[in-house]
C-alpha cells in the first residue's frame, strides 16, 4: 500500500529509516541499480555499492533494517560510485566478505581447522593460510586457540572460510593470538564505533593504561594489560561504554585515573 | 544452535583472576549479584533478575481428583524449562542433563521441605484437591540458574492467590475473585538456594558463579535454607571432595545470605501489596529500565512528517467508517444488567473507542456490569453473551492516559484496578444473588 511510495536516497541520509522503506536513487529511477545511464549534466558514476541494510528492488533501493541512512561520495578517479548503507544495532553476527573476526578453534580435521566464529556455521580455515606456512613448516595450533583472520569466502549457501594471509601473502597482524589476555562479547554497533578512525574511547583507555587491544567485527574483543586488574578494569569499560555517553565515561576514567 | 567454546586464553585468565581473588565483575569472592523482583498484573506471575540471569516464575491452579494414597493433601506440580532464548546452546525439547539436574534441585528444595501446607490445598477429601503448579521459564542464562529459580519460585509462591472455597455438606462453591477476595497458600517458611562454586580442587570458593565462572570451576556446592538456619537441600556435584569445615563454613554464609534475600522478598511482596492496594499502577511494563544505545546516539533523529496529513486523510477515506456506538445496557432480570460486553473487533479502525459514562441510573448493575468485564470471569461472561444487532462500545473515564488499541483489552484492566472498591460495596448482595442462582 505505502510501498509504492520512494523518496530521493540523498534526502534521506542521516536520517532513520524503517524495513519496507524504499529509496529512489537519481538519474533513471526505472534502471536497475547496477549501472547508472549517464544522464545530461549528471555527474559521471559508475557503479551504486549497496551496502548492509539495503537490498536493489525495481524502483531502486529496498531497506531491509531499521537505522540510520549513511552514505560515502565517490572516491577519486570515478571508477567507484558511492555506498549507502544502514548503521542499525545488532548483536548476531552474520559473516560477510573480508572482514576481520577473532575466531575460537574447535576441530583440527587434517588439512583443515574449524573455527567458531559466532555465526551460524563453523568457519574453514586451511594450515596453508598462514604467513611462512609451508606442508613441513605447520601452523602450532591447538583447539582453544584464539585466531584472528578475514573471511575469503562468505555467503548463505556455503561454509565460510577463513584466511590469515592477506592477497599478497603477508600477514598483517593476523594469525595466532596470544596466550594471555582476555576474551569478551559485544555488540556490532559497539566494535564498529570502536573500528571507527580516532575513537575517542581508545583515545582516552591509552592514557590510562598501556594495552593490546584486538578487535573483531564479529563481536569479539581480546584485550591484554600488564596485570590482571588492569584487563578487568578495560574490559568493563569497554563492555559499559555500549550504555554510557560521553560525559559518564570521561568521569568514569578520570577516577580511575586518579586512583 | 551449539554453545559457543571457552577458549584457553579465557580458561586461563578466568583461573589467574580467581587465584588473585578478582571477579570480573568486580565483586568479592562473597558476593552476590543485583536481585531484582519484579510482579506481573497476575497474582502469581514474577521475574527474578540475579544480575543478568532472568527467570520467569509463574503459578496456577486447579481442581483436581486427589493421588489415591494421598486423599487429603493437595498435589504440587514444579517445572522448570530452558528456552532457547537464555543461551545459544538450549534446544527446546532437550532433555539435557543440565535440565534434568535443575528440575530435581528444585523439586526436593520446594517439595521435600514441605514449605507449602498441602493439607490446606484439601477441598473434599478422597475427591477434589487444589492442585497447584509452578512453571519457570529461564529467560537469560549468565550463571547461577538454580538461585535465581529457587528465588523466583517461593517468590510466586508467597505471591500467588487461589480462588475461595466453601464446602456445605456435600455443595462446593467456588468463588470468582469478584465475589471474594483470593486467598493466599499457606506457606510455612521459604527455602533459598544458594551455589559455591569451587576451582582448583577445592582451594577457591565463589559464592554466586556468572556464567564464565561456571564454565570453569570444578565442583558446585548448593545449600538450601531458610531464615531459620534449617537446611532444606544440600547437593554436591562435580565431584570434588569437601573436607568437613568448608561445608560448614559454606553453610554459615549461607544462612547470612539467606537472611539478605529473604528481607529482600519479604520488602518486594509488602510494596506489591502496596501498590495493589492503593489502585496504582503495577505490572511488568512498570518496572522495566531505561537503558538506551549510545553507540549511535544523536541528539534528534529527523523523522519525515511531509506528508502525513496527507497520507492520513487518504487513510481515512480509504477505510471503513467506524461501527455504530450504543451504550445501551441489556437487562437480563430485574436487577442485572450487563453493559459493553462482546462487541465486535474494531482492531482495523485507527481511532480510540469512544468513552461514554456507563449508566449510572443502576448502580448494582453497574457493579454487576463490572463484574462481567474482568478477565476472572471470562468463561461464565463469553457463555453468556448474547450478541448482537448492537455492538455495544465500553467505557471507562477513569484511566485518561491510557491508549486503547483493542477496544476489548483496556477496560478490564482498569476495572480490576477499581473492582476491590467496587467489590466491597456490593460484596453482600452479589453473594445472595449468585447463591440463589447456583439452587436455581
Amino acid at each position: 500500500m505505502a510501498a509504492g511510495r520512494g523518496e530521493a536516497a540523498e534526502a534521506c541520509v542521516g536520517r532513520v529509516v524503517l524495513p519496507g522503506d524504499v529509496l529512489l536513487l537519481p538519474a533513471c529511477p526505472d534502471e536497475d541499480g547496477e549501472r547508472l545511464r549517464l544522464g545530461a549534466g549528471a555527474a559521471p558514476r559508475g557503479r551504486l555499492l549497496c551496502g548492509p541494510g539495503l537490498r536493489r528492488c525495481v524502483a531502486g533501493l529496498l531497506v531491509t533494517k531499521c537505522g540510520l541512512l549513511r552514505h560515502r561520495q565517490a572516491g577519486g578517479g570515478g571508477a567507484a560510485g558511492g555506498a549507502y548503507w544502514v548503521d542499525s544495532q545488532q548483536k548476531r553476527y552474520v559473516p560477510v566478505k573480508g572482514d576481520h573476526v577473532i575466531g575460537i578453534v574447535t576441530a583440527k580435521a587434517g588439512d583443515v581447522f574449524k573455527l567458531d566464529v559466532g555465526g551460524s556455521e563453523q568457519a574453514s580455515l586451511s594450515y596453508l593460510a598462514f604467513e611462512g606456512a609451508t606442508k613441513r613448516n605447520r601452523p602450532n595450533v591447538q583447539v582453544g586457540d584464539l585466531i584472528y583472520g578475514q573471511f575469503l569466502v562468505a555467503n548463505k549457501d556455503m561454509e565460510p572460510e577463513m584466511v590469515c594471509i592477506d592477497s599478497s601473502g603477508r600477514s598483517s597482524g593476523m594469525g595466532i593470538i596470544g596466550q594471555d589476555g582476555f576474551l569478551f562479547k559485544v555488540s556490532l554497533g559497539l566494535i564498529r564505533k570502536l573500528l571507527a578512525p580516532k575513537c575517542e574511547i581508545i583515545q582516552e583507555l591509552s592514557q590510562l593504561y598501556p594495552f593490546e587491544l584486538v578487535l573483531g567485527m564479529n563481536g569479539r574483543i581480546w584485550v591484554k594489560a600488564k596485570t590482571v586488574q588492569q584487563t578487568l578494569i578495560i574490559v568493563n569499560i569497554l563492555e559499559a561504554c555500549e550504555y554510557m555517553t560521553a560525559e559518564q565515561r570521561k568521569q568514569a576514567l578520570a577516577k580511575l585515573s586518579g586512583n | 544452535m551449539k554453545a559457543t567454546p571457552l577458549s584457553n586464553c579465557e580458561r586461563r585468565f578466568l583461573l589467574r583472576a580467581i587465584e588473585e581473588r578478582k571477579r570480573l565483575d568486580g565483586r568479592q569472592c562473597y558476593d552476590y549479584r543485583n536481585v531484582r523482583i519484579s510482579f506481573g498484573a497476575d497474582y502469581g506471575c514474577c521475574i527474578v533478575e540475579l544480575g543478568k540471569t532472568r527467570v520467569l516464575a509463574q503459578v496456577s491452579c486447579e481442581l483436581v481428583p486427589p493421588k489415591p494414597n494421598r486423599p487429603t493433601e493437595g498435589i504440587l506440580f514444579f517445572n522448570l524449562e530452558l528456552s532457547p532464548m537464555a543461551a545459544p546452546g538450549f534446544e527446546p525439547g532437550r532433555q539435557s542433563e543440565l535440565l534434568v539436574k535443575l528440575n530435581r534441585l528444585i523439586e526436593r528444595c520446594l517439595r521435600n521441605s514441605r514449605c507449602i501446607d498441602t493439607e490446606s490445598l484439601c477441598v473434599v477429601a478422597g475427591e477434589k484437591v487444589w492442585q497447584i503448579r509452578l512453571d519457570l521459564h529461564l529467560l537469560n542464562h549468565d550463571g547461577n540458574i538454580i538461585d535465581a529459580a529457587s528465588i523466583a519460585g517461593i517468590v510466586a509462591l508467597c505471591h500467588f492467590r487461589r480462588p475461595d472455597v466453601s464446602v456445605q455438606g456435600e455443595e462446593v462453591t467456588v468463588y470468582t475473585p469478584e465475589e471474594r477476595d483470593p486467598v493466599p497458600l499457606s506457606i510455612h517458611h521459604m527455602p533459598i538456594c544458594v551455589s559455591f562454586a569451587f576451582f582448583q580442587q577445592g582451594t577457591y570458593l565463589l559464592v554466586d558463579p556468572s556464567e564464565r565462572e561456571e564454565r570453569v570451576m570444578d565442583g558446585l556446592l548448593v545449600i538450601a535454607m531458610n531464615k531459620h538456619r534449617e537446611i532444606c537441600t544440600i547437593q554436591s556435584s562435580g565431584g570434588i571432595m569437601l573436607v568437613k569445615d568448608q561445608v560448614l563454613r559454606c553453610s554459615k554464609i549461607t544462612a547470612v545470605k539467606v537472611a539478605e534475600i529473604t528481607e529482600l522478598i519479604q520488602k518486594a511482596l509488602e510494596n506489591d501489596q502496596k501498590v495493589r492496594k492503593e489502585g496504582g499502577k503495577f505490572g511488568f511494563a512498570e518496572s522495566i529500565p531505561n537503558q538506551k544505545i549510545t553507540a549511535f546516539k544523536m541528539e534528534s533523529a529527523a523523522v519525515n512528517t511531509n506528508n502525513v496529513e496527507e497520507q492520513a486523510e487518504e487513510i481515512i477515506t480509504k477505510a471503513d467508517p467506524p461501527s455504530e456506538v450504543f451504550a445501551k445496557p441489556i437487562l437480563h432480570t430485574p436487577g442485572t444488567a450487563q453493559i459493553g460486553e462482546g462487541i465486535e473487533n474494531s482492531w482495523g479502525d485507527l481511532e480510540e473507542s469512544e468513552r461514554e459514562e456507563a449508566a449510572e441510573e443502576e448502580g448494582e448493575s453497574e457493579a454487576t456490569a463490572f463484574e462481567c468485564q474482568t478477565m476472572e470471569t471470562e468463561d461464565t461472561s463469553t457463555m453468556r453473551e448474547t450478541k448482537k444487532d448492537e455492538p455495544i462500545v465500553l467505557s471507562d473515564s477513569e484511566e485518561e492516559e491510557v491508549v486503547i488499541l483493542e477496544p476489548q483489552e483496556l477496560p478490564r484492566k482498569t476495572r480490576t484496578q477499581t473492582n476491590l472498591k467496587q467489590e466491597n460495596t456490593s460484596k453482600k448482595a452479589f453473594n445472595k444473588r449468585r447463591r440463589k442462582k447456583r439452587a436455581a
